[in-house]
């Protein structure tokens, strides 16, 4: 087990270093001179130039960039916005929102997707398994920001159960969007625990529990639905990756000012300090979350390790 | 496992192990023995890690390729029983007709659109902005006045040739990299895979919007690329890992020991019998694409007008949706449309090519 999880550390690095490196070169080699865009109408004198490149680390070649923006990452300082506001804050103020979204989505999608997937999973065949298995082809079909425009029509504005949009209601604001957010996990997860079910149920152990004479509850709540849920707490890494970038388009169409509004509108006006500051926080929670459910299911599943 | 448990998967309990029934045994062949049970652990995180970041359903991908290589193990003589097989099941299944024939109608209407409607897709009338769906326009007019049904129409061939180009290049570079990888692994191996994961670590849609904001002209190659980058890695994964198991194949010893050379294993022993599942996710691939070209398209950092796109649609769509919701309903009914005719077609591949569900 050691030995794994000093090795998976290890690979992760040069994951983060590489993402991060070519999200940096894309957005810094944007075309175009940021302080002159700044500027706008009226250019700024030589030396305001001058003294903005260099603090802004502009003279120097896109690596070295790079470098000094690690160096002072590793400080926790993700550098400011050209407007000088600093990048952690702007993430302070954007992170508690979209981190109560994905929250809300997460809750959303673990508890319907489980119930449907163990509905189908336990009698493969069943109009509930043919139900759960049509419903979610249905939802992964059709794209995330369709499904976003007609449940703020018709939840939010024909029956006026949901607020349409913004997070002036609190919590309830909150609730559609995350469902709408989650829509295409909870299709993974049911999927995923229906499949590792039907698989479950038809191996030795189970058989052999059964023969044991052990009531049908046991057999599946300890035996087999425990097993199958393996697959299902991997998929929670790459989740998060999804309901982050998903987040993108869920905040825009319900105006949530969360994250992933921060990070569109930041590209569009070049602000590519809070696009590099907020892509690398992201990047590294991915990588994290990807790191620590690794770890966690090679201590679930021990097939996984095998020193 | 001997040859007789392969040649009757569905018979033996071995395949049924589940998440790791693929990986080959820690102490299994002599040949590569100093890095089997490492090539074993990779194996397994990354076979699952492909299943979740992609379709959950794919459950069986690594395991199909190798039944697949046990039953097409008289290579190249009966070389397309699986896939004759497969023909046979699907061919049954109506699912997959209504897919095929949805394909089919939509290829049509991107080739040749004309065959649908006689009306120039950029010929408007300002007078007849916004109006609602009639006998004569069935989908109404747009915000310039244009025939809603027309562009809708004409809207087919970019999202289809987005999917199938992104697609084609995506499962060209799985095949040459996976195969390097997979087949030859140590250095080779670890420098892919790290390089993919670096890759991976960019979720689709920020690395699409970062990118692509990128380009001032955005047009069909330029938003392909993009995606194409960011795509590749979980296809190269299920290839790779489709050769790791088939190269232990008995089959492929015996080919070796003739004195056969890597070029002609890989060609002809161990892409035919693992490309399945490939196949199978690439399919599902080519719906997930359209889907995030649109999504693009309609954030504003895909196509740019004057394409005709259905994301673009849906972005005008978006300021109107409560006075004329037709301007949405109509592009979006045909994207998911298409979409879920790749997922269903995908689907149906899966169940016929893996004989295990039979």
């Amino acid at each position: 087990m050691g030995r794994y999880t000093i090795r998976r550390l290890l690979q992760a690095i040069p994951v983060f270093f590489g993402a991060t490196f070519i999200i940096f070169m894309m957005v810094f080699a944007l075309p175009g001179d940021p302080i002159r865009a700044l500027a706008g109408e009226r250019p700024f004198s030589e030396s305001v130039q001058r003294e903005l490149r260099e603090r802004y680390n502009l003279n120097d070649p896109l690596p070295v960039q790079y470098g000094k923006y690690m160096l002072a990452l590793a400080k926790l300082d993700f550098g400011e916005s050209f407007n000088r506001r600093r990048v952690s804050d702007i993430m302070k103020e954007r992170f508690p929102v979209t981190i109560k979204l994905a929250l809300f989505a997460f809750l959303f999608e673990m508890f319907l997707g489980l119930i449907a997937g163990v509905l189908a999973g336990l009698r493969r065949g069943s109009f509930m398994d043919n139900l759960v298995l049509v419903s979610t082809t249905a939802v992964v079909a059709i794209p995330v920001f369709v499904l976003g425009f007609v449940a703020q029509l018709v939840l939010g504005v024909q029956l006026r159960w949901f607020p349409v949009a913004g997070i002036q209601s609190g919590f309830y604001s909150y609730l559609l969007p995350a469902m709408v957010l989650g829509s295409l996990s909870l299709v993974y997860i049911a999927r995923l625990t229906r499949t590792s079910l039907v698989e479950n149920l038809r191996s030795d152990y189970i058989r052999t529990a059964t023969a044991k004479g052990l009531p049908r509850t046991r057999v599946v709540g300890r035996h087999a639905l425990r097993n199958s849920l393996i697959p299902v707490v991997t998929f929670l890494g790459v989740d998060l990756g999804a309901l982050m970038g998903g987040a993108i388009i869920t905040e825009g169409i319900f105006n949530i000012p969360g994250i992933g509004r921060e990070i569109f509108q930041a590209v569009r006006s070049q602000e590519g300090a809070v696009v590099v500051g907020i892509v690398t926080a992201l990047v590294l929670i991915y990588i994290l979350a990807n790191l620590v459910v690794d770890l966690l299911y090679a201590v679930l599943d021990p097939r996984i390790r095998y020193d | 496992m001997t040859e007789d448990d392969r040649t009757k998967p569905q018979a033996t309990s071995t395949d049924m192990t589940g998440i790791d029934g693929d990986s080959p045994l820690p102490g299994g062949p002599p040949t590569d023995a100093p890095e089997a049970g490492e090539a074993a652990e990779e194996e397994v995180r990354e076979e699952e890690q492909i299943q979740f970041g992609a379709e959950a359903g794919l459950q069986t991908g690594g395991t199909t390729g190798q039944i697949t290589a046990a039953t097409g193990g008289d290579v190249p003589l009966h070389q397309a029983s699986l896939w004759g097989d497969a023909w046979k099941q699907l061919r049954k299944k109506p699912l997959f007709i209504i897919a095929a024939l949805f394909l089919v109608l939509f290829t049509v209407m991107s080739v040749a659109p004309g065959l649908f409607t006689s009306q120039d897709p950029r010929f408007c009338n300002l007078s007849f902005s916004v109006d609602r769906p009639s006998g004569s326009h069935w989908f109404g007019y747009d915000i310039q006045g244009c025939d809603y049904f027309t562009r809708v129409v004409y809207g087919t061939r970019v999202s289809l040739l987005i999917g199938l180009l992104v697609v084609g290049f995506d499962v060209v570079i799985a095949i040459i990299l996976g195969s390097i990888a997979g087949y030859y692994g140590g250095f080779l191996d670890t420098l892919v895979g790290r390089f993919a994961d670096i890759w991976f670590a960019i979720p689709t849609t920020l690395g699409g919007i970062v990118f692509l904001n990128l380009l001032g002209q955005r047009g069909l190659w330029q938003v392909s690329l993009v995606l194409v980058v960011l795509a590749w890695p979980t296809l190269m994964r299920l290839m790779r890992s489709s050769v790791v198991s088939g190269k232990e194949a008995d089959y492929v010893m015996a080919a070796r020991a003739l004195g056969a050379g890597d070029w002609r294993i890989l060609r002809l022993h161990i892409l035919p019998n693992g490309i399945a599942p490939v196949i199978v996710y690439a399919t599902i691939t080519v719906g997930i694409i359209i889907s995030a070209e649109a999504a693009l398209s309609f954030l504003g950092v895909g196509l740019q007008l004057p394409a005709i796109s259905w994301g673009l649609m849906i972005s005008d769509a978006q300021s109107r949706i409560l006075t004329s919701p037709h301007l949405l309903f109509f592009p979006a009914i045909f994207l998911s449309t298409l979409v879920l005719s790749f997922i269903l077609l995908g689907d149906a591949l899966r169940d016929a090519l893996d004989p295990r569900l039979r």
